[in-house]
């Protein structure tokens, strides 16, 4: 024992060797290698059955945007869609963006206020509140999003009610709308957290010093609080985003597969219809716009994600 | 005009409210309560209707017949349920103990020591938690299938390795940066080797950090749907992907009843967790 | 045969150490020998290296060259646990798990001491800082003074060769402070062992030790008593961060024996003490302590005597603190008020003309 501790002692080299091997071995051969092979068989081509084989193609990218026109148009029905293009996958990617970036919106406005009213409450009822956030956030999010759809069914607990009061029931489900509030309502834990954490840190003293220095409400939350508590604003947005971005339950459950997403439609290339290549070339180019807004929130500072959890 | 008095020492504790703030926090904070009610409502509603439903004896639908803790005998009855649930059990406490060594490990390594390339396993580190589940699910589905590993319990247990151990990392490396490293040279100074060091300071010191990451961990693990999806195989289904099976098959009541359950666990881990946490503060 | 150890004047011995961290020298060829039982002073501003000092001592850091000697024994790669002394630290470092006991009986259950005799010693020791009556608290239920007994109590249990204090006092207040350095010095009396105590406070450090090293930038500047550090500084950082002075520089005209003629820029001739390195035709700097100017109403025939104006005046109770220019040269007066009177035109006024004198043998020629 003391001669392993000698030499351990006296080679800082073996010592940080020893306590990285273990996490980088993981990291490398189960995490990195696995997307590494991802990115390769997004190059090959696809075997009868679907399955990845020589030669190298620019197929399945060329696939994603070859039927591109331009078409801007606005359409109020169709989960509030702007779109510039048209063509399948192009779609596809808008949409999943776009609903993504909605939906992140919409729960940023609704946790917002929440987290604000949260952080202003007396100790000992913020601790209960916290409380009420925490266990939907630890909740199994397929358990959370299933008793959403169960709530909405032709046949769930609304439907009757509406029956039983003699309305005619309505199709809740299975539209953009009806995914957009499954995401909001899967991430909405996942954005009042942060913001709580960053606004609970905020020192009110300085809106009232914003307010002596002549600011309105207005301004001292644009040049005051903002500022302090965008660290919490950016990782609830990035825990939004993301999930959003690669929603699978959700859009299944609540959209019933009718309004697709690329993380829905990934899944289809390996299971449904099988495409591996292709599926690995819309991963990958996910993973591209995920990292981009990581990238955004690691811009803006430390992770304040540490925090959330 | 007060507001324009700059306020020095103690002129501010004199200084009346603006009114016209005074008169906005009272309406926005109307505003505050009613949308935080409502959130927590849309937030609940559906959960509390599970459960209620979880009681009901009706087979279909949304009709209350009567109270029932029938679909509770039947989820205890049922051995694929409670295989599943096994399943669960067992990847989720092997995950739990390999991501803990593995991402303390790490942590220690990423915080104390200065090395080359240490910035671009930092971002690697951070990969996993913001990438999308379903990017992770497939490339290890890839990956398994191109070592020509069958799909099992040892799959998941790397693959739920691989996505908790950068959580771990993640909550170890802030405790440890919160670590004051006098109190080991203090141990070492009083004639301590590294080892004893290690035992009797160290560890003591860091369990709670530890034991909080082992229960994200273990919770992580239990949740999982949509990787354990992809690296699962035949007979060897998590609780969650049983779950997912049997809502695509249309509505059978012991899915309340699990549901209900495996919340009941979340509050437990929950009540835990801030436990653990308040006896830290104290 | 008399062990090696017994042997040597030094309870400790740095031989020509330095340490680098990257491209930071830290400690840069440092030589001292502290005695044994000497209350000995590690002083210097902070990141002069005084700190990495201790902590070479104390075996937490390794010198990048030189030697530390322990008890004339070479230390080499020994670690700190095998290490006879005990280290008091900044923040304290009490183990907030343990009690008061358990923190103190840490390190003689590390050396194997039977558990009646730890039990002896730790009430020993709690007396001796006086908190007998708090063995079972944690630390983080004591205040910050009786936390500090407690970090001392833990260090001295183990009886070590040299009890090593960074900063002990600085986390107190301004008057536990003071009641803790004669404390502290009472304690180091009581116990015959060699403490060696780093601070950044120059008054702690003249009042409290045998001998005093003054640090600046890695290096050991001046090791001396607090006398001869503030009477006799051989450089001008020594005499600007011990106490208050004056400086003037010009350029040595003469050196005649003990003492040196130097001109300053002004054209003013000063005599004082010539310090090690003064040479005719050098540049100089003259070195007066404020208490040791006096102020006059007319010229005497003494060398260093010229007129000034009193730019501005502050009682401050003991004394009259008086600034005065000589030419563009400012210069620090520190009257002491020996007679009691209310007679507000009994000093000088600022604006009116006076002379300064001092006696040569009260200032410093410093060769810098």
């Amino acid at each position: 024992m003391a001669k392993i501790l000698r030499v351990l002692r006296e080679q800082p080299g073996i010592r940080l060797a020893g306590l990285m091997a273990p996490g980088a071995f993981w990291l490398s051969v189960f995490f990195l290698v696995p997307l590494l092979i991802m990115a390769w068989i997004s190059f090959l081509s696809r075997d009868p059955l679907g399955f990845p084989t020589p030669p190298l193609t620019l197929q399945n990218y060329w696939e994603i945007i070859r039927d591109i026109r331009f078409a801007p148009s606005i359409s109020l029905a169709d989960g509030l869609a702007i779109r510039l293009f048209e063509g399948l996958y192009l779609e596809l990617f808008w949409r999943s963006i776009w609903l993504s970036l909605l939906s992140t919106v919409i729960t940023l406005l609704i946790a917002f206020p929440v987290a604000l009213f949260m952080a202003r409450l007396p100790p000992r009822y913020r601790n209960l509140a916290l409380f009420l956030v925490m266990i939907p956030f630890w909740t199994n999010f397929l358990v959370r999003t299933y008793a959403l759809q169960f709530m909405l069914r032709s046949n769930g607990p609304i439907n009757t009610l509406l029956r039983a009061l003699g309305l005619e029931p309505i199709e809740l489900l299975f539209t953009p709308t009806a995914v957009m509030l499954g995401l909001v309502y899967g991430n909405l834990p996942f954005m009042i957290l942060p913001l709580y954490t960053s606004l609970e840190k905020f020192d009110w003293t300085m809106i009232e010093a914003a307010h002596d220095l002549g600011a309105d409400t207005l301004r001292a939350f644009q040049r005051v609080m903002l500022p302090l508590i965008s660290p919490g604003l950016l990782a609830g947005s990035i825990l939004t985003f993301v999930p959003a971005i690669g929603a699978y339950i959700t859009v299944e459950l609540m959209g019933g597969g009718r309004t697709n997403m690329i993380g829905y439609a990934i899944a289809q290339q390996f299971s449904a219809s099988v495409n591996w290549p292709f599926g690995s070339a819309m991963s990958l180019l996910m993973m591209i716009i995920v990292t981009f807004a990581a990238v955004l929130y690691f811009r803006s500072g430390r992770g304040e994600y540490r925090n959330a959890i | 005009m007060a507001s324009d008095v700059v306020l020095l020492g103690e002129r501010s504790e004199i200084k009346p409210r603006p009114r016209k703030e005074s008169r906005g926090i009272g309406l926005g904070r109307f505003a505050l309560v009613t949308i935080t009610f409502f959130t927590f409502a849309f937030l609940y509603v559906p959960i509390a209707v599970l459960i209620a439903f979880s009681f009901n004896s009706a087979r279909t639908g949304a009709t209350w017949q009567s109270f029932s803790l029938q679909w509770y005998e039947r989820v205890f009855s049922n051995t694929r349920i409670l295989e599943a649930a096994a399943n669960s059990l067992i990847v989720a406490a092997l995950a739990t103990v390999g991501s803990v060594v593995i991402g303390t490990l790490m942590a220690i390594a990423m915080e104390r020591y200065q090395f080359r390339a240490k910035l671009a396993w930092d971002a690697l580190l951070y990969l996993p938690v913001i990438i999308p589940e379903i990017v992770m699910g497939i490339s290890l589905l890839i990956f398994f299938a191109a070592i020509n590993l069958s799909r099992g319990i040892v799959t998941l247990v790397i693959s739920h390795i691989a996505f908790c151990m950068p959580f771990v990392y993640l909550t170890m490396r802030a405790r440890l940066a919160d670590f004051d490293r006098s109190l080991e040279e203090a141990a070492q100074d009083l004639g301590a080797d590294e080892w004893t060091t290690f035992r009797r300071i160290t560890l003591p010191l860091l369990m709670p950090g530890i034991i909080s990451s082992a229960l994200l961990a273990f919770t992580l693990s239990l949740d999982d749907f949509v990787i354990s999806f992809f690296v699962t195989g035949v007979g060897s289904q998590t609780l969650p992907v049983y779950i997912w099976g049997q809502i695509r098959r249309g509505i059978t009541p012991e899915i309340n009843a699990i549901s209900t359950l495996m919340l009941l666990l979340s509050i437990v881990l929950v009540v835990v967790a801030q436990l653990i946490q308040r006896r830290q503060r104290a | 045969m008399p062990e090696a150890g017994a042997l040597s004047e030094f309870a400790v011995e740095l031989r020509d150490v330095s340490k680098v961290f990257g491209d930071i020298v830290a400690v840069d060829h440092v030589s001292m020998g502290i005695r044994h039982n000497e209350f000995f002073a590690l002083l210097g501003p902070s990141g002069c290296g005084k700190t990495t000092s201790l902590r070479i001592i104390a075996g937490f850091e390794r010198p990048t060259s030189g030697e530390v000697y322990i008890d004339n024994k070479p230390m080499g790669n020994t670690p700190p646990f095998q290490r006879n002394v005990n280290t008091v630290f900044q923040s304290y470092a009490l183990f907030p798990h343990m009690t008061v006991e358990q923190n103190i009986s840490f390190g003689l259950e590390m050396k194997g001491v039977s558990k009646a005799e730890i039990a002896r010693r730790v009430g020993e020791v709690l007396e001796l800082v006086r908190l007998p009556h708090m063995a079972k608290r944690y630390p983080r239920q004591m205040s910050g003074g009786q936390q500090q007994r407690v970090a001392l109590a833990r260090a001295l249990v183990n009886r070590p060769k040299v009890l090593l204090l960074d900063e002990p006092l600085g986390a107190l207040d301004a008057k536990l402070r003071k009641e803790m350095q004669i404390e502290l010095k009472t304690l180091q009396r009581e116990v015959g062992i060699t403490f060696i105590f780093v601070t950044h406070d120059q008054e702690e450090a003249l009042s409290m030790s045998d001998r005093i090293a003054v640090f600046s930038k890695g290096k050991v500047l001046q090791i001396g008593t607090p006398l001869e550090i503030y009477e006799r500084p051989t450089s001008r950082f020594v005499a600007d961060f011990i106490g208050e002075t004056n400086f003037l520089t010009g350029r040595v005209t003469q050196v005649d024996g003990e003492f040196a003629q130097i001109t300053t820029n002004g054209g003013a001739t000063f005599r004082g003490r010539a310090m090690p390195g003064v040479r005719a035709g050098i540049e100089a700097t003259l070195s007066v302590r404020p208490e040791k100017v006096q102020l006059v109403e007319q010229p005497d025939d003494s060398v260093n005597c010229y007129e000034v104006v009193v730019r501005s005046i502050a009682y401050v109770g003991s004394d009259t603190r008086v600034v005065v220019m000589l030419g563009e040269n400012r210069i620090d007066v520190w009257e002491q008020n020996t007679i009691s009177t209310l007679d507000p035109n009994y000093f000088f006024k600022p604006g009116e003309r006076a002379w300064l004198t001092f006696k040569p043998e009260n200032a410093l020629v410093l060769a810098e």
